[in-house]
């Protein structure tokens, strides 16, 4: 058996965790960028993000998406996300006011590309949303350990 | 005239200052330096909103462009940030407050690891509490009712340590259930009105007959809010939450929290939307009664420095619920007037508890002693806070309290008058036990080598004393008409309608 298997849980939620974590992801990114369209958002799309990697955590033991995405990254992509937001609501001062929709604000409706700056602050509130998630969960496990250690 | 445009950075800056400093944590310096500079900008702004603006002006403001819509479908459908008297008001308060403040923690926060985490959760709740002024919208207000709650739970819990998890977490379920109760408020007067916005609201209930329903919303209303707020049946989790956070978050939790989100919101809701009815006149008198006697009375036994204040805080709110319930113009003179002068005067007494803790490490009252010799601008500036809590003649407090006093006898409520009277004997000993026992008195052995604290904390203390000492010059008739009278206007042109 390889060292892989020291850890975590068993062979096959490992196979399945890893046929699958790939879809969840995409379906993430789908649920985010058609947040306009179709019911969902930045929201559900970064909750279903962050979902993958902790199902990642699950199957494959403690540190394992931690490698991927480690918890200052977290952090980080989550006050870039919050900025990223408040900079297209600040931007939108410069035409008319707060949260104006600037970008193309009549566009074809029912397109992928239209509703202006809405998807682009759907995205802004994924990366917000599913990196603080991750980063809560991974604080979480962190002090699981903390406490397992003590007794 | 002002430019409307400029509202929203009410909130804007303070997130963007807290996501900044987020994202560029590690760079030394820059949490200290956008906290100061993102609370020191918006006071500037409100003091150019306090000169610009004529005094029964009202500035409204469509986010996103949505005001158009109004003319169309002929109601309002987005929201709108409102500016007038009584959010400059408040505006000024509070972001004065916490520009001193974080001015302070420059220097008070070296004894905490991970400084940045504490200015960007204090930022975060600064935009919450401005976020409540400026906000037209009452949904709206609830959101920003929960921004500056949450980021006041994780900072109660500041510290780490098993006590102040516990306050915090006493605090959070406390205030969890607040906030269901304003949302369920929120939910029947929406099915009611068919708006959220405060304004058509106001003139919907103005118009036709109330159903029972609005007795629900009431109470409600004043549960959620007065848990926020900390009158007496529901201040059980002030008295941990407030001495369990660092001296600088019980000085905004104190000072301006627990008006911001308690005083003010009841006000708003009460004034503006419900007109002011009688019943609820008689309930905040009585509430008020109630919180200045307990608040007063449990203080006396307390021998924590911070925890005495806290519970003093519970105490002096019953005073400004009392000015707020009499509802003539002179009472809610007296309730606002009180309200600026408690936020001055207790932020600085937290602010020199915490110097206390930093120069002796300790805030038990029954260990210090003649530590007037070692701090001295620290026990000066406490005399002049406590000397304004107490209601001594030349200091600001007195000059509130006789306001609100003189009021309820006008009114012809002897009673209320004379237990506001003999509450505020009550203060004047319990305040008096935290200068007798912390700073006159023998000097303790183990206090012999202690130092006055840094000179930005000096700084701070020092200006908050000044206006305690000076504040009754707001009442001058100049002063008093560009600052108190805009705010006392607005809740008066609220009133007359009602159940």
């Amino acid at each position: 058996m390889s060292k892989e298997h020291d850890r975590g849980m068993s062979v096959i939620v490992k196979t399945v965790t890893r046929l699958t974590v790939g879809l969840i992801l995409l379906y993430g990114i789908y649920i985010i960028l058609h947040g306009h369209l179709t019911p969902g958002g930045g929201f559900a799309g970064g909750v279903i993000i962050a979902l993958a990697f902790i199902n990642l955590d699950l199957a494959f033991g403690g540190s394992a998406a931690a490698k991927i995405f480690s918890k200052r990254n977290t952090g980080l992509v989550e006050a870039l996300g919050a900025v990223m937001f408040l900079t297209l609501a600040l931007l939108g001062m410069k035409y008319g006011g707060f949260f104006d929709n600037f970008l193309h604000p009549d566009g074809n409706p029912g397109q992928l590309v239209s509703a202006g700056i809405i998807p682009l602050e759907n995205i802004a509130i994924s990366l917000k949303v599913g990196a603080g998630l991750f980063g809560i969960f991974l604080t979480l496990i962190v002090l699981q350990k903390f406490e397992s250690e003590k007794k | 005239m002002i430019s409307a445009g400029i509202v929203p950075l009410f909130v804007a800056i303070p997130l963007a200052g807290a996501f900044l400093i987020a994202l560029f944590k590690k760079i030394k310096g820059i949490p200290d330096i956008f906290g100061v500079f993102a609370s020191g900008s918006m006071f500037i702004l409100s003091i150019l909103f306090l000169l610009k603006m004529e005094i029964t002006q009202r500035i409204v403001y469509n986010i996103g462009n949505w005001g158009g819509f109004n003319e169309v479908l002929g109601k309002i459908v987005g929201i709108q940030l409102v500016i007038d008297g009584l959010t400059i008001f408040m505006l000024l308060i509070v972001n004065f407050v916490a520009f001193i403040v974080a001015v302070y923690s420059v220097n008070y926060m070296t004894r905490y690891t991970q400084k940045w985490q504490f200015y960007c959760l204090f930022l975060l709740m600064l935009a919450g509490m401005n976020g409540v002024l400026i906000t037209g919208d009452l949904f709206n207000l609830f959101v920003f009712v929960e921004i500056a709650s949450l980021a006041s739970y994780a900072l109660v819990a500041f510290g780490t340590e098993k006590r102040e998890l516990e306050a915090s977490f006493k605090y959070a379920v406390m205030g969890g259930v607040a906030s269901l109760l304003i949302l369920m408020g929120v939910v029947f007067l929406y099915s009611y009105t068919g708006t959220l916005n405060m304004a058509n609201m106001a003139e919907i209930m103005s118009g036709s007959e109330q159903p029972a329903l609005i007795y629900l919303v009431f109470g409600l209303f004043l549960t959620g809010f007065g848990l926020k707020a900390a009158m007496v049946p529901f201040h059980a989790w002030l008295p941990d939450a407030h001495p369990s956070a660092p001296a600088p978050i019980s000085a905004m939790l104190s000072g301006v929290l627990i008006k911001t989100l308690g005083v003010y919101a009841i006000a708003r809701v009460f004034f503006t939307i419900f007109g002011f009815p009688h019943q609820i006149s008689i309930i905040l008198m009585t509430l008020g009664a109630m919180s200045m006697g307990v608040g007063a009375l449990v203080a006396l036994r307390q021998w924590d420095m911070k925890r005495l204040l806290a519970y003093s805080s519970i105490s002096q709110i019953g005073y400004i619920m009392l000015g707020l319930g009499i509802g003539t113009p002179l009472g809610i003179l007296g309730a606002l007037f009180h309200l600026f002068n408690h936020s001055i005067f207790k932020s600085l007494l937290f602010l020199d508890s915490g110097a206390v803790e930093y120069a002796a490490g300790t805030r038990d009252l029954k260990e210090m002693g003649g530590l007037s010799r070692k701090l001295p601008v620290t026990s000066g500036s406490t005399l002049a806070g406590a000397m304004s809590l107490a209601g001594i003649p030349p200091f600001a407090g007195f000059w509130s309290k006789l306001i609100i006093i003189i009021a309820a006898v006008e009114a012809n409520h002897m009673k209320l008058a004379a237990w506001a009277v003999l509450m505020s004997i009550v203060t004047i000993a319990y305040i008096l036990k935290v200068t007798r026992f912390a700073f006159l008195g023998a000097l303790k052995d183990r206090f012999v080598n202690i130092k006055e604290v840094p000179v930005l904390m000096r700084i701070s203390l020092v200006l908050l004393a000044l206006i305690c000492i000076f504040g009754g010059l707001l009442l001058i008739p100049e002063a008093r008409a560009a600052f108190l009278e805009p705010a006392v206007r607005v809740l008066i042109s609220g009133m007359g309608g009602g159940v």
